[in-house]
């Protein structure tokens, strides 16, 4: 089943010269649900951008975004936030946990933006997710006592709290070492699958991309996919 | 619901987590409103005080008063004797139930320490209720004392203190002279205003003359008082003044007038002062909710990434103001009720209520007015304040937002 479908997408933006820098150029891009997608590219290639169009941050100049095959761009603004709140999730490089909060509270976040059982379970749910992530020791802990690893599987468990069908994971493991980074992404590939979510990985380190079932390249504003051919499989 | 609830929980978090931050700010909007709250509050007791103050000299709105008929041809003062009658009749006719007859007298009082004149009044018994008068000790005449053997006489401070402040409960007398020389029991005493150093008393006007029969020339003429409803007073000046001239004759100069203090002038003559208050307690709020959008709008622009955290996790715009909002407007609302909380302990001390309403008879509850007025105010700081932070907040992108 089809979850995101890009169609054709370009983002472009004008400079303040007045001329215009084309960042995406005809991407096209096809996600199932359950599916593992990296896509890898050097700084500056768009990443981010197309992050951004695929979390429903942001609006493509020109081509289709479908979720669920519903046109995004038909979508009004609060609608695509309330879309985005309840079945995307971000895992960002830098964690971008709330300072000051606890592990549970960061989780909780959310759910406050959820309705019925799940704003009303918030704790609960928050609670069991961390200790779905091995930090139920670490509820009562604010970001600054927390490692690297510890903070980014606190975002982990805060974007899998409401149970999106999609998880958009920039840079994962950009701000933590080797081992910390592999942990934290079969974490992150096993939470996903065990809940039937889309993950797709922006990264520039192949070791991530190669974790994915389908790995993409961007490069300047041009997305290649990776995946052999038949032919060359035969080979 | 889960809406408001969630940005109310957002709005706690945030005033817990930056606590020290949210309370320094809110320190301004305390004190302004409990400033604001006092301010309108002593200003309505003092309003009060001042209310009783003329109350107690002219009456309680609306008085009417019937000055002692005058025969501008003869020079001469209508004997009470005469009008008497014809006000009871009015009395009767209209229902009016507070009329009363005051007489200035001239007297002399013994003291320890000699003989001392004194102001002495001659009234009846509504006189002190039309005029609030308030007793330090004892009570006031009621109409058994009309038939007292000895007459009874209510004294201010200052001669009950030459007397030596003997207890009411022994029934002390006092000795009077007009003309003659006689003995009244003290029922009750009335403070003494701040520089009253003469002795002074009252006492019923039937009692006067039953002491004193023949010494009318020692007393000043009467006058009468009506305390009657404001929406009847002009219609009232009007008839009491053609009936009193119709009962007497021709040649009489007879005058009623409203003499409250709300018949001085076409404006109230109270509202200068209000204004004064509310002017510096506007003023007050207004540099406390200066500060306070000064604070949060540099609070805003430093948790950019946070709103952009929470864009990115499913709030709307709408959600997002709505917690910026409720962060200023809780914060305002806890610090706007301590506010008003300080300023009711603060104006009804003991100690301050001597000093902005001494003698007040009827000191008035802190005003629940005054206690609104702070509390919407504070409401309404936090909700101005919280504005021009909360448009920022909603315009914040969020991918910028989640990179600065």
């Amino acid at each position: 089943m089809t979850l995101l479908r890009l169609e054709q997408v370009a983002r472009a933006v004008e400079l303040p010269d007045g001329s215009r820098l084309d960042i995406l150029k005809g991407i096209d891009l096809v996600v199932d649900a359950g599916e593992h997608v990296s896509i890898v590219g050097r700084s500056g290639s768009g990443k981010s951008t197309l992050l951004n169009l695929l979390g429903l941050i942001d609006s493509p100049s020109s081509g289709r975004i479908l979720f669920d095959e519903e046109p995004v761009e038909s979508m009004p603004g609060s609608r695509r936030d309330r879309s985005r709140g309840r079945d995307v999730g971000f895992v960002f490089q830098q964690f971008n946990l709330l300072p000051g909060r606890t592990a549970t509270e960061n989780v909780v976040t959310p759910l406050l933006y959820a309705g019925g059982q799940q704003f009303w379970r918030r704790r609960r749910l928050a609670i069991e997710m961390l200790e779905r992530v091995g930090l139920g020791h670490r509820l009562a802990s604010t970001p600054d006592k927390l490692s690297g690893g510890e903070q980014q599987r606190v975002a982990i468990a805060r974007a899998l709290v409401r149970r999106p069908r999609l998880i958009l994971a920039d840079e994962p493991t950009g701000a933590l070492d080797v081992e910390t980074g592999a942990a934290v992404m079969r974490l992150l590939d096993e939470v996903a699958t065990s809940t039937g979510a889309a993950l797709i990985t922006i990264t520039h380190d192949p070791n991530i991309a190669a974790m994915a079932s389908r790995r993409y390249r961007l490069e300047e504003g041009v997305l290649q996919d990776l995946r052999p051919v038949a032919g060359e499989i035969a080979r | 619901m889960n809406g408001f609830l969630g940005a109310l929980i957002e709005a706690w978090a945030e005033f817990r987590v930056n606590k020290a931050r949210v309370v320094l700010s809110l320190v301004g909007v305390g004190v302004a409103v409990l400033a604001m709250t006092a301010v309108v509050g002593v200003g309505q007791i003092a309003t009060q005080a001042q209310i009783e103050q003329l109350e107690a000299s002219s009456g309680r709105p609306a008085t009417l008063y019937l000055s002692t008929p005058y025969n501008s041809v003869t020079g001469q003062s209508a004997d009470a004797a005469t009008v008497e009658p014809v006000v009871a009749a009015l009395a009767e006719r209209y229902g009016i139930q507070y009329v009363a007859a005051s007489t200035w007298l001239n007297a002399e009082v013994q003291t320890p320490n000699g003989v001392e004149g004194g102001d002495g009044r001659g009234v009846d018994v509504p006189y002190g209720e039309m005029h609030r008068i308030a007793l330090a000790e004892g009570h006031w005449f009621t109409a058994q004392d009309a038939d007292r053997l000895l007459p009874a006489v209510i004294i201010n401070d200052y001669l009950w203190q030459q007397l030596g402040a003997p207890s009411l409960t022994t029934h002390p007398t006092l000795t009077l002279r007009a003309g003659g020389t006689a003995q009244a029991v003290i029922i009750g005493v009335q403070p003494s205003t701040p520089y009253e150093n003469y002795p002074r008393f009252f006492i019923l006007n039937s009692a006067w003359q039953t002491i004193q029969p023949a010494s009318a020339a020692m007393n000043g003429a009467s006058n009468w008082e009506f305390w009657v409803p404001a929406g009847i007073a002009d219609e009232l000046t009007a008839r009491i003044k053609s009936e009193v001239s119709a009962a007497i004759g021709d040649g009489w100069q007879v005058s009623v007038n409203r003499n409250d203090y709300l018949a001085w002038g076409s404006s109230d003559p109270l509202g200068p002062l209000r204004l004064v208050l509310l002017g510096v307690a506007g003023l007050v709020l207004l540099l406390g909710a200066l500060g306070l959008v000064n604070i949060s709008l540099v609070t805003v622009r430093q948790r950019i990434r946070e709103i952009g955290i929470r864009r990115a996790f499913g709030a709307t715009a709408s959600r997002v103001f709505l917690a910026v909002m409720l962060e200023s407007v809780v914060a305002t609302v806890v610090a706007g009720a301590i506010g008003v909380v300080l300023a009711i302990l603060l104006v009804r001390n003991d100690f301050v209520m001597q000093y902005i309403a001494p003698g007040v008879t009827d000191p008035p509850p802190f005003p629940a007015e005054a206690a609104l007025v702070g509390f919407l105010a504070a409401t309404a700081v936090g909700a101005l304040a919280g504005l021009l932070p909360a448009l920022i907040a909603v315009r914040v992108k969020v991918i910028d937002a989640i990179r600065y």
